[in-house]
C-alpha cells in the first residue's frame, strides 16, 4: 500500500494533569475519509488541533508523505499544506469574506501594500464555485448566516489548495440543506485526492461520509474501522463502552 | 459548481451613490454645532481664522496620540501610560538639548544637530519603553490596564527624577517651530503644500476607481465621483485658506525686520498658515491610515480585535504584534511630546498630566468600540477636535472650570451612548 499521507504517531499531550491525548497513533491516505468518534473531552479536536499546530504535543511523531514534519504552529501547519475548519469558525467578525480567506496570507500589491481588489476579485471567483448564492462581500462576517459563514472557513482551506483537510464539526451549526452543500463538497475534494480528517457527533453522518471511523475516550485510541465492516450499533458500543466489539471477537 | 462569477451589484442612486460615510458626517456635523453654538454664545469670536487656528495647534498633540491609542484599543488593549510616556520623552529631549549634546557630546549651545538628536533621542526612549509595555502585555500575559496603570505612576516619577521636578527651557529655536505658532508654512508654502494634498487626494480617489473598474467591481457613477473630489479639495483648499486668513500681529512682523535691521514697508502684512505641528499631524494621520488599511501589520491589527483565537489560528504571532503596537503608541507619545513641549517652549513637570484620559476619550469619542476589532484614525482626530472644541468653547464664553470638566466627562458617555444607538440602528455594519 502507498506511503500514507499523514502518520501520527504514539502522539501525548498533557494539560496540568490531564492526559488529553494519550498515546495515539492513526494515519490517513490521500482520497480518504477517517472521522474522530467520541464524547466531548474524548480527545478528538485536541488530537487534530496537534496536527494543525495549535498545541505543541509532548511526545510522538507526525510524518506527512512519510517525512517526519515538524509542526509546533500554525504557520508550521500551513507550510504542510494542512488547513483547518474549526468547530468555533477561526472568523474574525468584523471583517468582511474576503479579508478572512486571505488573513495571514494577504496578497500584497508591488509596494506590500495589501491588494483589497485582487482578494475581493479572488474571494468572488471561489465563492461562485462554492456557494453560488453567496453575494455578502464586502459586509463583515457578522452579518452572515451560518452557512455563509461556513462557506468562507471552507473556502479558505480550498483557496490555499489544502492536501490534508481537517474538519472539526462542520456540520454543527448549519441547517439541512446547508449540510447536504458541505456533504457534497467532502465527496469532491476527496475525489480530488485530498486527505480529509472529519470530527461529528453524528454517528449516523460519519457512517455516510468516512472511509474509516476511529473512536476516543478519555484521550485514548479505542480502535479505527473500516465503516463497511462496522455496524453503527458497533460504533456507539465503542463510543461509551470504551471497547472495540471487532478486537474482542 | 460552474466557474461564472456573481453579477455586480447594481449601482447605488441618487445621494447614496456618494457613498459618503454616515459615521463621519455625524461627527463634522457635531463639530459643526459646537463651533456655531459657541460662536453665539461668544458673540461672534469662536469661528475666527484666530481661533480656528489655536483650536488646531492645541488639539495636534493629542490628536496625534489618538490615533495610536486607535489601534491599543482596537485590539481590546488600554494604555493609561500616555501622558507620562509623553513626560519622559519630553524630559529626555529637554535635556539632551540642555545638557547632553551641549555638554556630554561636548557639541556646545545652539549646534544645528541638536533639535534633531533630540527629536532622535525621544523617539527612541518612546519606542521602547512602548515596547516593553508591549511585552508585558503580549509575552507575560499582564492586562494593560495593570501594566500601563503602574506606567501612569512609574514614567511620570521618571520624568521628574531625569529633570529633579525642574522646568528645562527656553527649548532649541529650531525644535520650537514644532509647537505651533512659532513654525507656520506662510501663505505661500501653505498654498502649495494644499495643492499637492488636493492632487494626491484625486490621483488617490481616481486610482481606487480604475482598480475597481479593473476588477469588474461597481463603481460610482462619474458625477459622484467628482462631486466627492470637489468636497474633498474644497475642503482641504478651505482649511489651507482659513489658517492663512490669521494675521501675524504687526508688531511681530516689525520685530522681525528690525531683527534685520531692514524697516518694514508700510501696509505690509503676512498670514501665519498652516502650522508645522498641523503638517506633522497630517503626516501621521497619513501613514497611520495606510497602515490600518493597507498593510498587513493593520490588518492583523483588526483581525485580532475581531477574534484574537481566529488571528493566532491563521498564524498570527499575536504576542509581536502586541509589542509592535504599543512601541507605536511609544513613538506617538514621543512625536506628541515634541509638539506639546515645543509650543510651551520649555519642558515642565506637568507636562501631558491627564493626557491618558483626552487621548482615549477622543478615540472613543471618535468612534473606536472599546470591546476591540472597531475604529478608524480620522474618527479619533475628529474626537480629539470636539473635545478641545468644547474645552475652549467654555473657556471663552466664561464657564467656570469645575463646570468644563463637568460637561466633558458628559459630553464623554453620551457621545458613547449615542454610538451605541447608530450601531444598533445599522445592525451589525461597522
Amino acid at each position: 500500500m502507498a506511503t500514507p499521507l499523514v502518520e501520527l504517531e504514539n502522539i501525548s499531550i498533557a494539560f496540568g494533569g490531564v492526559r488529553a491525548v494519550d498515546d495515539v497513533s492513526l494515519n490517513l491516505h490521500a482520497g480518504e475519509v477517517v472521522g474522530l468518534l467520541g464524547h466531548n473531552g474524548a480527545g478528538k479536536s485536541t488530537l487534530i488541533k496537534i496536527l494543525s499546530g495549535a498545541y505543541a504535543r509532548d511526545s510522538g511523531t507526525i510524518r506527512i508523505d512519510g517525512q517526519e514534519a515538524e509542526i509546533r504552529s500554525p504557520a508550521d501547519a500551513r507550510r504542510y499544506n494542512i488547513e483547518t475548519i474549526y468547530q468555533t469558525l477561526a472568523l474574525a467578525d468584523n471583517l468582511d469574506a474576503p479579508a478572512n480567506l486571505f488573513l495571514g496570507r494577504e496578497l500584497t500589491n508591488r509596494f506590500g501594500l495589501v491588494d483589497d481588489a485582487r482578494m475581493e476579485a479572488e474571494t468572488r471567483r471561489i465563492m461562485a464555485r462554492l456557494n453560488p448564492n453567496f453575494k455578502k462581500i464586502n459586509e463583515p462576517v457578522s452579518a452572515l448566516s451560518g452557512g455563509q459563514r461556513q462557506s468562507v472557513a471552507i473556502a479558505r482551506a480550498v483557496y490555499f489548495n489544502a492536501r490534508i483537510l481537517i474538519m472539526d464539526e462542520p456540520t454543527a451549526a448549519l441547517g439541512v440543506h446547508e449540510t447536504k452543500m458541505v456533504a457534497d463538497l467532502i465527496q469532491e475534494l476527496k475525489a480530488q485526492g485530498l486527505g480529509i480528517f472529519l470530527i461529528s457527533h453524528d454517528t449516523r453522518e460519519m457512517m455516510d461520509l468516512c472511509d474509516r471511523v476511529s473512536v476516543m475516550k478519555n484521550g485514548k485510541m479505542v480502535g479505527t474501522e473500516r465503516v463497511e465492516d462496522v455496524t453503527e450499533d458497533d460504533i456507539l458500543s465503542m463510543i461509551i463502552l470504551g471497547k472495540n466489539p471487532k478486537a474482542a471477537a | 459548481m460552474t466557474d461564472t462569477a456573481t453579477a455586480p451589484a447594481s449601482p447605488r442612486t441618487g445621494w447614496k451613490a456618494l457613498d459618503l460615510d454616515t459615521r463621519l458626517l455625524g461627527m463634522i456635523g457635531a463639530f459643526i454645532v459646537i463651533a456655531v453654538a459657541f460662536d453665539i454664545a461668544s458673540g461672534g469670536r469662536f469661528i475666527t481664522p484666530r481661533n480656528l487656528f489655536n483650536l488646531t495647534i492645541q488639539t495636534a498633540s493629542v490628536a496625534i496620540m489618538a490615533t495610536g491609542m486607535v489601534f491599543i484599543i482596537v485590539t481590546r488593549h488600554i494604555d493609561l501610560s500616555v501622558g507620562s510616556v509623553l513626560a519622559t520623552c519630553s524630559a529626555v529631549m529637554a535635556m539632551t538639548q540642555t545638557a547632553i549634546m551641549p555638554d556630554m557630546l561636548g557639541f556646545g549651545l545652539g549646534h544645528p544637530l541638536t533639535p534633531w538628536v533630540a527629536i532622535a533621542f525621544g523617539i527612541v526612549a518612546g519606542a521602547v519603553i512602548g515596547g516593553f509595555h508591549g511585552y508585558l502585555v503580549g509575552y507575560l500575559a499582564i492586562p494593560a490596564f495593570i501594566v500601563t496603570l503602574g506606567g501612569l505612576l512609574v514614567w511620570r516619577n521618571v520624568a521628574w527624577y531625569l529633570t529633579n521636578g525642574q522646568t528645562i527651557g527656553p527649548l532649541d529655536p529650531t525644535f520650537q517651530k514644532f509647537g505651533g505658532i512659532n513654525g507656520t508654512l506662510g501663505v505661500t508654502g501653505s498654498w502649495i503644500l494644499g495643492l499637492a494634498a488636493a492632487a494626491v487626494a484625486i490621483w488617490a480617489l481616481w486610482g481606487a476607481r480604475r482598480s475597481k473598474i479593473a476588477h469588474d467591481f461597481p463603481v460610482k457613477p462619474v458625477w459622484a465621483e467628482v462631486a466627492v473630489m470637489a468636497i474633498v479639495t474644497g475642503g482641504i483648499l478651505g482649511f489651507v485658506a482659513l489658517l492663512n486668513a490669521y494675521q501675524v500681529p504687526s508688531r511681530v512682523l516689525q520685530r522681525r525686520f528690525d531683527a534685520q535691521g531692514l524697516t518694514m514697508p508700510e501696509g505690509y502684512t503676512e498670514g501665519y498658515g498652516v502650522p508645522i505641528s498641523i503638517v506633522l499631524l497630517i503626516a501621521v494621520a497619513i501613514v497611520m491610515t495606510v497602515i490600518a488599511g493597507r498593510t498587513r501589520f493593520g490588518r492583523y491589527i483588526f483581525a485580532t480585535g475581531g477574534n484574537p483565537d481566529a488571528a493566532e489560528l491563521s498564524g498570527i504571532d499575536t504576542k509581536m504584534l502586541t509589542v509592535k503596537i504599543f512601541a507605536l503608541m511609544g513613538v506617538l507619545c514621543a512625536i506628541s511630546a515634541v509638539v506639546a513641549s515645543a509650543r510651551l517652549t520649555n519642558h515642565s513637570n506637568d507636562i501631558g498630566i491627564l493626557d491618558e484620559l483626552r487621548v482615549i476619550a477622543a478615540a472613543v469619542i471618535g468612534g473606536t468600540a472599546l470591546k476591540g476589532g472597531i475604529g478608524t484614525i480620522h474618527g479619533a482626530i475628529i474626537g480629539a477636535l470636539i473635545m478641545q472644541s468644547l474645552q475652549s468653547g467654555m473657556a471663552m464664553v466664561g464657564v467656570d472650570a469645575p463646570l468644563q470638566n463637568i460637561v466633558v466627562g458628559s459630553v464623554l458617555v453620551l457621545a458613547v451612548w449615542i454610538d451605541i444607538i447608530y450601531r444598533k440602528r445599522t445592525g451589525a455594519r461597522d
